[in-house]
């Protein structure tokens, strides 16, 4: 945990935010709209004794007893295992049916199939990733959940190209970048073995190019979501700050029924743009989650 | 035979391309590489076998990448495409008897009206764990769509494989689960 240490300045009330991270996570799945409602979701979960809970800020999002992969709901694809946090950003890019979306750093396909929920199944979700042993299980998750709506790419998502499809922009991209993880640690409790400062640098850097060519890659007035699960404001505010300076777009306000904090505007003497207020910081003793980064973003003037 | 007439042939008789997607001819007098399935088929085969409706389908292209390997997209796309999936494997074909995915009959199946057998809820249980069952089933041998009844719905769990008096489970192994 010693990594956590210098977010205590920015924390309020560390201690908290401490135990929250030691606690393992409780169990919860999203349903999935192609396939099912919540109330089908939930009958079947009572007739077979599995206890559930709505989450209040979202309906889709269930916190169930036990693990969610043995039960009826799971094998048909009704339900997935993600994590509350992971769901944030495709709510909030809420893509609309009939559109076109690139998701950028895509595997195993969380977001993907959420966003393909989102557009009923009825659009075109480029599900790319850069590593193609993880396509796999991008692909598994993806017909699992009954989407039909995807065209999946293995490109390196800095320099995406659109070469192998008829069309020219996208209407909205999610940018779920590779990052430090340090918000995963309730998840997975080895997950800050390997900290460096240089590493965050390392991957902030991909991070920039990442976000860059997906804003080149999105219409004029497309929406752009950017999201980390990691605290680094280097692979946060401060890759939101490289990108707004050099590419057409602007951080827009964005509601979501969780409890956040706003971007920073300043970490280890250096200035971000006041508009990264807009970004939302969410903490692991605020809401009983992982932690997470998540920004959104209008393209064009 | 040498390279050239080797070029020759296969300019002269196009052959699948198992490293793109192309979209199937709309009817067989379209087809342009042997043994491709056209989307008339793939929809005759679906109502004759099923019952499912060909209007079922319409907002569908349907591709091949992998030999007999039938892709199944929402919407359209101009063909050929070089990327690594499109849409959901929806069809085996290119074999005697054609076979629907785990995943096809899960996402469709539940508008079948024919061929489908369903298995009460111990039944249901064995055959999503891999297990072939003895079964009495008076309707026709080959592939079946599985189905159990979940939350006031009958609901498709899979492909069966009935001969001799015997389902067959084809739930991939990836896909089985002990409920």
């Amino acid at each position: 945990m010693d990594a956590l240490e210098r977010y205590e300045p920015i924390l309020d009330d560390y201690e908290a935010f401490l135990a929250a991270c030691e606690r393992p996570l409780p169990s919860v799945v999203r349903v999935n709209g192609i396939k099912a409602t919540p109330e089908r979701v939930t009958d079947a979960f009572d007739a077979e004794g599995v206890e559930w809970e709505s989450r209040e800020w979202n309906e889709n999002v269930l916190e169930i007893e036990g693990k969610p992969g043995n039960t009826w709901p799971s094998f048909h694809g009704w339900t997935h295992g993600q994590e509350e946090v992971s769901s944030i950003p495709a709510f909030v890019l809420d893509p609309e049916p009939g559109e076109r979306v690139l998701d950028s750093c895509a595997a195993p396909g969380s977001k993907t199939t959420q966003l393909a929920a989102l557009l009923d199944d009825d659009g075109l979700i480029v599900a790319n990733d850069s590593n193609l042993g993880r396509l796999s299980a991008l692909r598994f998750n993806t017909e699992r959940l009954g989407v039909t709506c995807t065209a999946v790419t293995n490109q390196d998502a800095r320099n995406f190209s659109l070469k192998p499809f008829d069309f020219e922009s996208f209407d909205a991209a999610l940018v779920d970048v590779p990052c430090s993880c340090e918000g995963t640690i309730r998840k997975n409790p080895t997950a800050l073995d390997d900290w460096s400062l240089d590493h965050i640098e390392g991957v902030a850097g991909v991070q920039k190019g990442i976000l860059r060519r997906a804003v080149q890659a999105t219409r004029e007035g497309g929406k752009v979501v950017y999201s980390t699960c990691t605290f680094a404001p280097e692979e946060n505010e401060a890759v939101l700050d490289h990108v707004l300076a050099r590419e057409n777009c602007r951080l827009v306000e964005y509601d979501i029924g969780l409890r956040s904090e706003p971007g920073l505007t300043e970490w280890h003497g250096d200035d971000y743009d006041e508009s990264i207020r807009k970004a939302k910081r969410f903490y692991p003793h605020h809401n009983d989650t992982g932690g997470f980064f998540c920004a959104k973003l209008e393209v064009g003037a | 035979m040498t390279d050239e007439s080797r070029n020759e042939k296969s300019s002269a008789e196009p052959t699948n391309d198992g490293q793109r997607f192309d979209r199937l001819p709309v009817t067989a007098e379209e087809r342009e590489v042997p043994g491709r399935a056209s989307r008339r088929e793939i929809l005759d085969w679906w109502e004759e076998r099923f019952g499912i409706e060909p209007k079922t389908f319409d907002g569908y292209s349907f591709w091949e990448k992998g030999k007999g390997k039938i892709w199944i997209l929402r919407g359209d796309l101009d063909s050929p495409v070089r990327i690594e999936a499109l849409g959901m494997t929806f069809l085996r074909t290119r074999q005697r008897h054609w076979k629907p995915t785990t995943n096809a009959a899960q996402r469709f199946g539940g508008l079948a009206t024919r061929n489908v057998v369903h298995l009460d809820d111990q039944r249901a249980r064995r055959f999503v764990h891999g297990e072939d069952q003895e079964l009495d089933w008076d309707g026709d041998w080959g592939y079946l769509i599985v189905s159990h009844e979940l939350a006031g719905g009958r609901e498709p769990l899979g492909v069966g494989l009935y001969l001799h008096g015997e389902l067959q489970s084809l739930v991939p192994k990836g896909r089985q689960r002990d409920i």
